[in-house]
């Protein structure tokens, strides 16, 4: 384990920025995001970004291929290149979580090439928490925000940044942080994480549970009276999908440029009305049976084909988002009865 | 990069052959631009075909694998992508990739049966290419009826292939309908649920069916009425599909996308599914 | 601190539901953390008794709820407005959306609602209950002492600039009517017409850069009530999505903008929705104030069945090419 103390943090950016593009998560009047790090950036101290990192792997919007046509002939441009390394600093233990999520879509047969360049020239420094909030409830799904996953794995304390690379990848980063870093044994660390952990317990959702739902529970939600209730107000916008981390539905389309077409990918939303409309029907029409989808997908159908992994990371954006303040910890404490919480 | 292939980016297609079948229905051939087959696929999968600026659909492919110059595709005009197809000449290059989906069980489950192939409207297109394959490699299927019925004589998908090819062939009977009564048909008259049922067919046999959704439930339940088991009755569906991967998430019902783990499906199967389709 | 309690529309509601005057309720829900409120249908005395909550937070207009409620049954439904609710009633019953018959509209007074965000950076990260005490909000986290913060400090920016205590729309009205407030909301435009033209392009480019086209300003906006928008239908040629970096992901909102523009009432329902903080208000509230400066004052939705100067023509009508003109040079 090596550490640097926080004055000295801008060194090991500045060292990491010499190789490779580096986001940090900043503040700003409206929020905090991730922004690719500047001399005299200032490190957020708050837990979540407005947006997601998957980002970063699973954009908003990118471009797959090109065409030129002339009469009946047509080229296709594969304008793909080699990602430059790019490092992410401050994931929170649920967002890296997510990534997990994402490559069980992206890297599974037959893969993504644009979602698997990203995630092999991205590397991800960790932040672990040490002030959860209200809406936080990665706990329910498994995971120790005080004790994040990947490449490099930090720890803030009072005066100092601890560094423990974990991956293949984060060793050869540490490697060059060498000399803006110097060792450290773990125990300010140890009693870092008990700390969090004691609020951890405190938290209002410390005690949900996903017990209830999992792989094959399709026939036992499916048809629950609830959904009517829950989804009686939903707007059918794609906040939810936008925000979460592991939302990853996407839809192809082409633009016309006026010099030839660009073929697109951006997110979709199956709460959108057009989602699986078809030239001669739809077969989710109305918003129960949209909403019904998503909340079923992260806690049934997802987890049916990932060996029970829940597709929900408990980072609370969509608690914090909903224009409506309806979100999966509704959906969970409705549809799996008062002793789910 | 740029070597590793990218299941999304298309091959080139060239369409060489425009057949007008019914109406409302065009059969292209089509190949690569240096006259091969795009690629190998099995009886039931399908291809993504597009056209830059218009967009992409998912479409059967109705030739046999067994056919090894081109591939056929069947396509009824009812979208933006269809009915610029329609208007597509000789020559016109389009974008193709694929195979994708679960194909029909022809060399496991359906080996050795006899079969029976219920189709309606358009829903003749997949089952196509299976009833060619099973054509080609006779000895390895039992007796083959074909059931087949649209709105008219003229409604009819590849009549010529029934009349010249299908009918002649040793072992294969096909059973013809059409709605309503028309000059100039001498053959059935009536909806395809009801003509299965007056044939009357033994339940020793394994059900290939494809059409409107009507048609399917009403087949369906007289199936089962005449003591087949959904275990027998195979199906091929339709949504709508982005990627044909498994990733879009647009033709995800219950924990299946169809796209990859369709559209094929056994009846049993989608009786598992929540009822979204 | 709302002067109506919640105790005070509980009653309301329950007597309204056991006379029978309407089957339904739309209200607010209480949810997990006292300020996530969601709307909500309540169709017995049991579950309004349980669950309906009136508090600072309950911002949500629920004027665009009525179209879809109103066509479900012959029966009433009753409905709490806030003054800005009802200019938004209003005007969805000008644009003859739902049928009045079928409502019955309770009037409720507001002192104006807190935004969550505001609450946050006063008190601190971790809240674990909010209570009202006089003038202030009592806020309890995880990490601090509790803290009083003025009820003021906190009002939602749409709140802050408030046009109107008044009802302009009622059957009946709890506690006493208000007035039209001589609100400083047009400030924050004069701002931005005090701009260059660089200046204001770059305010803007930053705002919807940021958009992520979640569509949760289209779909709460009362004044978007279209039975398909021109941004759903693949046929129109604007798309719903557009390569972020190109001009068709601005054109989105201004084109919005346009469409609502003499229609808008300024509830705010869209700043506030925007999980993107972008200031969305302020492109209706620019056409607001032209349209009030082309045409003489006009308020949307101040009077039901009011003709909006952009589809009411006089001779006195300022000339287009006018109009143009002076646009740029408030701009100026």
């Amino acid at each position: 384990m090596r550490k640097c103390s926080i004055q000295n943090l801008d060194a090991v950016f500045s060292k990491i920025a010499e190789e490779a593009k580096l986001y940090i998560p900043q503040d700003s009047e409206k929020g905090t995001d991730y922004k690719e790090w500047t001399d005299g950036a200032v490190l957020s101290n708050s837990l979540n970004t407005n947006r997601s990192p998957k980002d970063f792997f699973f954009p908003q919007t990118e471009n797959l291929m090109e065409f030129k046509t002339s009469g009946k002939e047509i080229e296709i441009i594969d304008n793909r290149d080699e990602m430059e390394d790019f490092v992410v600093f401050g994931v929170r233990a649920c967002d890296v979580k997510s990534f997990e999520i994402l490559d069980r879509v992206f890297l599974v047969e037959p893969y993504d090439s644009y979602y698997a360049n990203r995630r092999e020239h991205g590397v991800i420094i960790s932040m672990a928490c040490t002030r959860p909030v209200e809406t936080c409830f990665c706990q329910t799904f498994g995971i120790d925000a005080a004790n994040p996953e990947g490449d490099i794995v930090c720890h803030k304390t009072e005066n100092d940044v601890f560094f423990n690379a974990v991956t293949e990848k984060g060793n050869a980063l540490m490697e060059r942080l060498k000399g803006v870093t110097e060792d450290a044994d773990s125990s300010e660390v140890d009693a870092q994480i008990e700390k969090t952990h004691e609020i951890m317990k405190k938290l209002p959702l410390a005690n949900l549970t996903a017990d209830k739902f999992g792989a094959d529970k399709t026939n036992e939600f499916f048809d629950a009276p609830q959904w009517k209730e829950l989804s009686q107000s939903c707007l059918g916008c794609g906040t939810c999908t936008f925000v979460c981390p592991t939302c990853q539905c996407y839809d192809i389309k082409d633009y016309n440029t006026g010099h030839g077409v660009i073929r697109f990918r951006c997110w979709d939303s199956c709460m959108y009305s057009d989602f699986t409309k078809m030239a001669h029907g739809n077969s989710r029409n109305s918003q129960l049976e949209r909403f019904r989808q998503r909340f079923m997908h992260k806690l049934v159908y997802y987890p049916t084909n990932n060996d029970g992994l829940f597709s929900c990371v408990g980072c609370g954006r969509c608690l914090a988002k909903c224009p409506i303040s309806m979100n999966i910890v509704k959906v969970m404490k409705t549809l799996g009865g008062k002793d789910n919480e | 990069m740029n070597n590793r292939e990218e299941t999304l980016i298309p091959k080139l297609g060239v369409i060489t052959d425009v057949r007008i079948d019914t109406p409302d229905v065009k059969t292209f051939r089509v190949v690569t631009p240096d006259g091969k087959k795009a690629f190998e696929h099995k009886p039931g999968q399908c291809a993504m075909l597009s056209i830059p600026g218009v967009g992409e659909a998912m479409f059967s492919i109705t030739s046999s694998p067994t056919n090894t110059e081109f591939m056929e595709f069947s396509i009824k005009k009812c979208g933006c992508v269809t009915e610029w197809l329609h208007q597509a000449e000789v020559g016109q290059q389009i974008t193709i990739r694929g195979p994708y989906g679960n194909p029909f069980p022809v060399d496991d489950a359906f080996k050795g049966q006899d079969l029976l192939f219920i189709a309606g409207g358009i829903g003749l297109a997949p089952l196509r290419s299976v009833i060619n394959y099973c054509r080609h490699y006779r000895d390895n299927y039992g007796k083959i009826d074909i059931v087949y019925g649209s709105r008219s004589k003229d409604d009819l998908v590849d009549y010529d292939e029934i009349i010249n090819e299908w009918v002649k062939d040793d072992g294969i009977d096909v059973h013809l309908t059409i709605d309503n009564e028309q000059e100039g048909w001498d053959g059935h008259v009536g909806f395809v649920p009801n003509y299965v049922k007056e044939l009357g067919f033994d339940t020793n046999k394994t059900v290939i069916i494809c059409g409107p959704p009507i048609m399917i439930k009403f087949t369906l339940q007289g199936l089962i009425e005449m003591g087949y088991d959904k275990t027998q009755v195979y199906t091929t569906m339709e949504l709508r599909m982005k990627c044909g991967i498994g990733k879009c998430g647009r033709c995800n019902i219950g924990s299946k996308y169809v796209c990859k783990d369709g559209p094929v499906f056994r009846c049993d199967e989608l009786e598992e599914l929540p009822d979204e389709y | 601190m709302q002067k109506v309690t919640c105790d005070t529309l509980v009653a309301k509601a329950c007597e309204l539901l056991e006379n029978g005057t309407v089957d339904r309720v739309l209200g607010w829900k209480n949810g997990e953390f006292v300020y996530d409120v969601t709307p909500a249908l309540f169709t017995t005395v049991d579950d309004i008794k349980s669950e309906f909550v009136f508090n600072d937070f309950c911002g949500a207009n629920f004027s665009k709820y009525l179209i879809e409620e109103t066509r479900k049954t012959e029966s009433k439904v009753l409905v709490f407005l806030k003054p800005c609710d009802t200019y938004s009633f209003n005007q969805l019953l000008t644009e003859h959306r739902f049928d009045r018959e079928k409502v019955y509209a309770v009037g409720i007074p507001c002192e104006g609602m807190a935004d969550i965000t505001k609450v946050k950076a006063a008190a601190g990260d971790g809240i674990t209950a909010i209570k009202a005490e006089g003038e202030n909000l009592v806020i309890s986290t995880l990490y601090d002492d509790d803290k009083a913060v003025a009820c003021a400090d906190v009002l939602a920016e749409r709140c802050v600039v408030c046009k109107s205590k008044k009802h302009v729309a009622y059957d009946e009205l709890l506690g006493e009517d208000g007035d039209v407030i001589d609100s400083n909301r047009f400030d924050e435009v004069e701002k931005l017409e005090a701009m260059t033209e660089d200046e204001r392009f770059a305010f803007w480019q930053n705002e919807l850069s940021r958009c992520i086209r979640c569509n949760a300003c289209r779909d709460v906006c009362p004044a978007c009530t279209c039975e398909k928008c021109v941004f759903d239908n693949p046929e129109s040629s604007v798309v719903n999505k557009a390569i972020s970096d190109s001009f068709e992901e601005k054109m989105f909102h201004i084109i919005r903008a346009f469409h609502v523009a003499g229609r808008c009432t300024d509830c705010g329902e869209c700043s506030r929705v925007c999980p993107q903080n972008i200031p969305l208000h302020l492109l209706n509230r620019k056409f607001i104030k032209d349209i009030n400066s082309f045409y003489g004052e006009y308020q949307a939705g101040a009077e039901a069945g009011s003709r909006a100067p952009l589809v009411d023509y006089t001779t006195e009508d300022i000339e287009p090419t006018d109009a143009v003109l002076k646009g740029a040079s408030d701009n100026a």
